[in-house]
């Protein structure tokens, strides 16, 4: 599992640090640091903070063994985040 | 004829059956092939980049990665769909025939190509004495390997880090060590860190940080000589204030130089400063004359901006490799009035000593700043920065929620100083004061920003071609 949080965008609401402690953790008041490839076990936590994000910051992708036909869900699981502000 | 005579299906036949080559297979690039698929691009699709890796992502090598909470090599990009193309990995762009459309790459391979993107980036400034720069222990961070390294060598327990240059990576890198209880000493030639990006009025603030972290920051000298021991590996550093620091690794983090070395000679706008584009991203040719099948996005990219009048910016800015390769992409694969204009307004962050600071706009083209909610003393504020009586960008720390107004305010042109109350208007915001840049024509290594004037090809500048 890959993702990656558009920090230009994250205001810092701590959502996925409550949902997923194990990947995402404050640093500070405001600052956010996070596992870029996230163990699989984490997947449904994860995916849970995607979507709590209030300003839609994190972009996951869900990889497979073949990641060439999982890329739609991860497309879907973090859909509009992560791109053009 | 008017109308028609565009619509001659040769957009059709070049989204149908085309040719895209992206030189550079980063952020920018990795975003722009997606957008270009996305836009129903089913021709072939070429991906060439000098690292052997797939695009990953680099801002977490000097905080995560540092931190021991991330592996270097596991910070690869999501994607945001399949983008099918034939990567071209671990082998560098070296040449460009404009006229032949091909790229040369290093191991003498030619790809021809339709549209060319290029997104190559910058590449970290080495340390100018080549000798010492090889001695064990000294290194830069701006890939992979580079984090993969340091990160090994911070956790070896050194005696003493020595950090040259406090831009953003510098000032990052002291914040790690610190947190991991290393000693560090930061020498940097300004009179604060980051003075070049936000000015010393920020700068100070950042230098209570510093030392507040104990820090050992030395400021307003140079490094002039690196020391090692016979074995090769770096052993001290001296100081143009005729002191020495004994460190056994020592990070050199004096900005970055772009990668535009390959197209000397080609007949392309490309120089130190980065590649000349229009607002369009279509790349200049040496003459001003923009290209029609070049294109360029990310950090190598300079184009104009019309909220910042139309000066050439070049922005060292995740945000804006996102954007712009998005921009880029629409623009490769659409008729000349469908294309749209890169107008992102600049916005980046670092965390630094447990502290979030958020930019917008472009702050070193202010004169004046005021603090308008919070307080320097706090490290809890924001401060807008003004430039002839309008508001030209504005920096929080810790108090980032407050940036998409002030966004706006830049859009707006509003004037600055803000004629209205703020929320947590503190006595020191009620006047403004100089933000106390360092002179433009010295140079710094701190900007993330270069305004870099009008002119696309910048006759300034030294422009070296090959033969």
């Amino acid at each position: 599992m890959r993702l990656v949080v558009d920090l230009n965008r994250c205001q810092g609401y701590a959502q996925c640090a409550f949902l997923a402690p194990d990947v995402f953790a404050m640093h500070g008041d405001e600052s956010l640091l996070y596992n870029p490839e996230a163990a699989a076990e984490q997947r449904e936590d994860v995916v849970r903070a995607v979507a709590a994000c209030p300003v839609g910051a994190i972009l996951l992708e869900l990889t497979d063994e073949d990641m060439a036909d999982v890329v739609s869900q991860g497309a879907a699981a973090g859909a509009g985040s992560g791109g053009t502000r | 004829m008017t109308g028609e005579r565009t619509r001659d299906g040769s957009l059709e036949q070049l989204k149908r059956e085309g040719r895209i080559v992206v030189v550079g297979a980063s952020l920018a690039g990795l975003r722009a092939a997606e957008t270009m698929r996305d836009k129903g691009f089913t021709g072939s699709l070429t991906m060439i980049g000098d690292e052997p890796y797939e695009p990953y992502d680099r801002p977490p090598l000097s905080k995560q990665v540092l931190l021991g909470n991330a592996v270097a090599d596991h910070t690869a990009l999501p994607r945001r769909r399949a983008i099918d193309a034939d990567w071209r990995l671990g082998v560098p762009a070296t040449g460009l025939d404009m006229a032949a459309r091909t790229v040369r790459l290093g191991n003498g391979d030619e790809v021809e190509y339709d549209r060319l993107l290029i997104a190559t980036g910058v590449r970290a400034r080495p340390w100018p004495n080549p000798e010492e720069a090889e001695l064990e222990g000294v290194f830069v961070l701006r890939t992979r390997d580079d984090g993969e390294g340091l990160q090994r060598a911070l956790a070896a327990g050194p005696r003493r880090v020595l950090v040259i240059g406090a831009g953003f990576t510098g000032s990052e890198i002291a914040s790690a060590c610190r947190e991991r209880g290393l000693n560090v000493t930061v020498a940097e030639r300004g009179e604060a860190p980051l003075v070049g990006a936000l000015g010393a009025v920020i700068g100070r603030v950042a230098a209570e940080m510093h030392r507040e972290h104990d820090v050992d920051l030395r400021t307003g000298v140079m490094v002039t000589a690196l020391e090692g021991d016979p074995a090769g590996r770096v052993r001290a550093a001296h100081l143009s204030d005729g002191s020495s620091v004994e460190a056994d690794v020592v990070v050199v983090s004096l900005g970055a130089q772009r990668n535009t070395e390959w197209l000397a000679g080609s007949g392309l706008g490309a120089g130190p400063r980065g590649i000349a584009c229009d607002a369009g991203c279509r790349a200049f040719d040496v003459r001003g004359i923009v290209t029609d099948d070049i294109f360029v996005a990310g950090d190598v990219a300079r184009s104009p901006h019309a909220l910042f009048g139309y000066q050439f910016l070049s922005l060292e800015h995740w945000g804006n490799a996102v954007a712009q390769a998005d921009t880029a992409a629409h623009n490769m694969l659409s008729e000349s009035a469908d294309r749209r204009p890169h107008l992102w307004v600049p916005a980046f962050w670092s965390s630094q000593f447990g502290v979030n600071i958020k930019s917008v706009g472009v702050p070193p083209m202010g004169t004046e700043i005021i603090v308008t909610q919070g307080s320097l003393s706090e490290r809890r504020f924001a401060a807008v920065y003004g430039y002839q009586g309008r508001v030209i960008a504005a920096v929080t720390f810790d108090n980032c929620r407050w940036l998409p107004f002030y966004e706006h305010q830049i859009e707006s042109t509003a004037p600055f100083p803000p004629p209205y109350s703020t929320v947590d208007r503190r006595p020191e915001g009620n006047k403004p004061v100089p933000a106390d840049f360092p002179d433009p024509s010295v140079p710094t290594h701190g900007p993330t920003i270069t305004l870099s004037g009008y002119s696309p090809a910048d006759r300034k500048m030294t422009f070296t071609p090959g033969r």
